[in-house]
């Protein structure tokens, strides 16, 4: 059968919809009508059919715009993709990876064959059939990284592990939550985690650290995050901070259900082999207000998480500005009814 | 000295004589001062394996307390960026066990580190010490140009013209602050420019 890929925009004029389908399978990451840091890291294992977590790499209906959106950003600021010299050898680590996982989950779409050291890969979606040699740069048209995160959905984060840290040295990130790759690489776990309140305090990233130095190859962890966005914007880089700051000033009661979006990150973690390296996919989606509601118990929920959300986070998350005019519009899809627990729809 | 921060940003210690035959200094303006305090707790005939580059305040002054410490060399440099070539060949030809002291400005330290680090020596194994200044060197995130001594907050972009927050996250690799855009969201908010970093 395989994925229907819609062709929609993520600037501009903002086309990005979610079809009745990806609604129901959207990551919803509120388990209780409360949120606060926790270190909620679990096992990345494979999930019920139509989820989200039915492929360790998910592919869904938003991958052909969202890699256009990528090659836009790259065009217009290469720094977004960078790999220090040691790195290398990683960046193949994650090509083998991901053409594996997107070959094993979808066929129809992407297929892998190896013959030794020489392999061909064909991405029928996006019109690529190569051929080169694993562990030759110079056989393909960018550096092992770069040439296949420009062919995966989501961000990547490539950690050097050494001196019992996790350093950020290479990275391809275009639609990040606010936080230069730019600046941050080559920086260790705490010190590229620096901005961020409450969490140490909490001991968060200790205790996160010493998990991620242990993940084994083959076993992958992950977490969500989330935050919001305003209008479907995949780059809300600092970068561009200030092209895309003033949409924050523009949610009226009107308007609420189409700007607003909840952006949930699904954050994986995984040993490479060779590099001995973690990757950390952070893959973004982004579902508008009117899609959420939809679903009457998420409603309900994101209505008391957003409202009880204590101030130091909801300034970190950006939200000061809109926050009054969301809980005042999420309010009334409240009747105060209780929420089942867990994350799905009811 | 810098009030408690968030993590990535740099703490410095006080200059101690380490072991070892080799030393390097590098400082600027009043962070002789620091060399010359270590030096008074330093073992006798410690200075004869040692190099001193310095970048004086216009006037020279200290000079005259540096050369007194007869390190086996001493070389005073106009600015950071004219001393960069000699840093570069002197670090590129290093032996291992060279021991590195960094003192004075925010910015001569970040800067020096900056040339050490790509020489592949490890930030925790050089010594600091912050004297003088507090201006900080600064990345603009939006253009990425660099602005030396800013004393503000916020600070204009001396590339971008941007009025930016000057952030306590530091980058090493930078060797700057970052700055991000403080009235992005609503450019006809303007808050005062108020002296910060003196």
């Amino acid at each position: 059968m395989g994925i229907t890929f819609r062709k929609e925009t993520f600037r501009d004029d903002f086309t990005f919809r979610n079809s009745p389908e990806h609604i129901r399978r959207f990551p919803f990451p509120f388990h209780e009508d409360a949120y606060m840091y926790a270190v909620n890291i679990e096992p990345h294992v494979i999930g019920p059919k139509g989820s989200v977590l039915e492929n360790l790499i998910d592919v869904d209906e938003h991958y052909v715009a969202e890699m256009q959106d990528r090659a836009l950003v790259l065009a217009e600021d290469p720094l977004r993709c960078q790999s220090l010299p040691h790195m290398t050898l990683a960046g193949w680590d994650l090509l083998e990876l991901l053409m594996e996982q997107q070959a094993l989950g979808y066929p129809e779409h992407f297929t892998l064959e190896r013959d030794g050291d020489r392999w061909r890969w064909i991405n029928r979606p996006l019109g690529i059939d190569d051929t080169f040699t694993f562990g030759d740069t110079s056989t393909l048209p960018y550096g092992p990284m770069e040439y296949i995160t420009r062919q995966s959905q989501g961000d990547f984060c490539i950690l050097d592990q050494r001196d019992g840290n996790l350093w950020m040295d290479a990275g391809m990130v275009t639609t990040q939550a606010d936080w230069s790759l730019d600046f941050d690489i080559g920086m260790n776990f705490f010190e590229w985690h620096a901005p961020v309140p409450l969490a140490h305090e909490k001991g968060i990233f200790v205790r996160a650290l010493k998990f991620l130095t242990n993940i084994q190859q083959g076993k992958p962890a992950r977490r969500l995050n989330w935050t919001m966005t305003v209008n479907p914007r995949l780059d809300t880089s600092p970068e561009n901070y200030h092209k895309w700051g003033p949409d924050r000033t523009t949610v009226t009661p009107e308007n609420v259900g189409d700007k607003v979006h909840l952006r949930v990150e699904l954050q994986s973690f995984w040993r490479l082999p060779r590099s001995n390296g973690i990757v950390f996919p952070i893959r973004c989606y982004l579902i508008k207000m009117d899609e959420l509601v939809t679903q009457p118990k998420w409603a309900r929920r994101l209505h008391r998480v957003i409202r009880d959300l204590p101030e130091e986070l909801a300034t970190y998350k950006g939200l000061t500005r809109y926050r009054p005019t969301l809980v005042e519009w999420l309010s009334k899809l409240d009747d105060g009814s209780a929420t089942s627990s867990g994350f799905g729809p009811d | 000295m810098a009030a408690k921060s968030i993590i990535s940003r740099p703490v410095y210690g006080t200059l101690s004589p380490q072991p070892g035959k080799h030393h390097l200094f590098i400082a600027d303006a009043e962070g002789a001062l620091a060399i010359s305090d270590m030096a008074a707790r330093a073992p006798a005939g410690f200075f004869e394996g040692a190099e001193i580059v310095y970048i004086p305040d216009p006037g020279g002054k200290h000079v005259a307390a540096l050369e007194a410490l007869k390190p086996a060399q001493f070389h005073q440099a106009p600015s950071f960026a004219s001393l960069l070539p000699r840093l570069k060949q002197t670090l590129s030809n290093a032996h291992m066990g060279l021991r590195l002291y960094l003192a004075g400005t925010e910015g001569l330290i970040g800067q020096a580190m900056q040339v050490a680090l790509e020489a592949g020596i490890d930030h925790t194994s050089m010594q600091t010490e912050h004297r003088g200044s507090l201006a900080r060197r600064m990345q603009c995130v939006h253009c990425k140009g660099i602005t030396e001594n800013v004393t503000t907050q916020p600070a204009i972009c001396a590339h971008c013209g941007l009025l930016l927050l000057v952030r306590d996250h530091y980058s090493r690799r930078l060797a700057a602050f970052q700055g991000v855009c403080i009235n992005a969201e609503d450019r006809s908010e303007m808050p005062p420019i108020e002296e910060a970093f003196p």
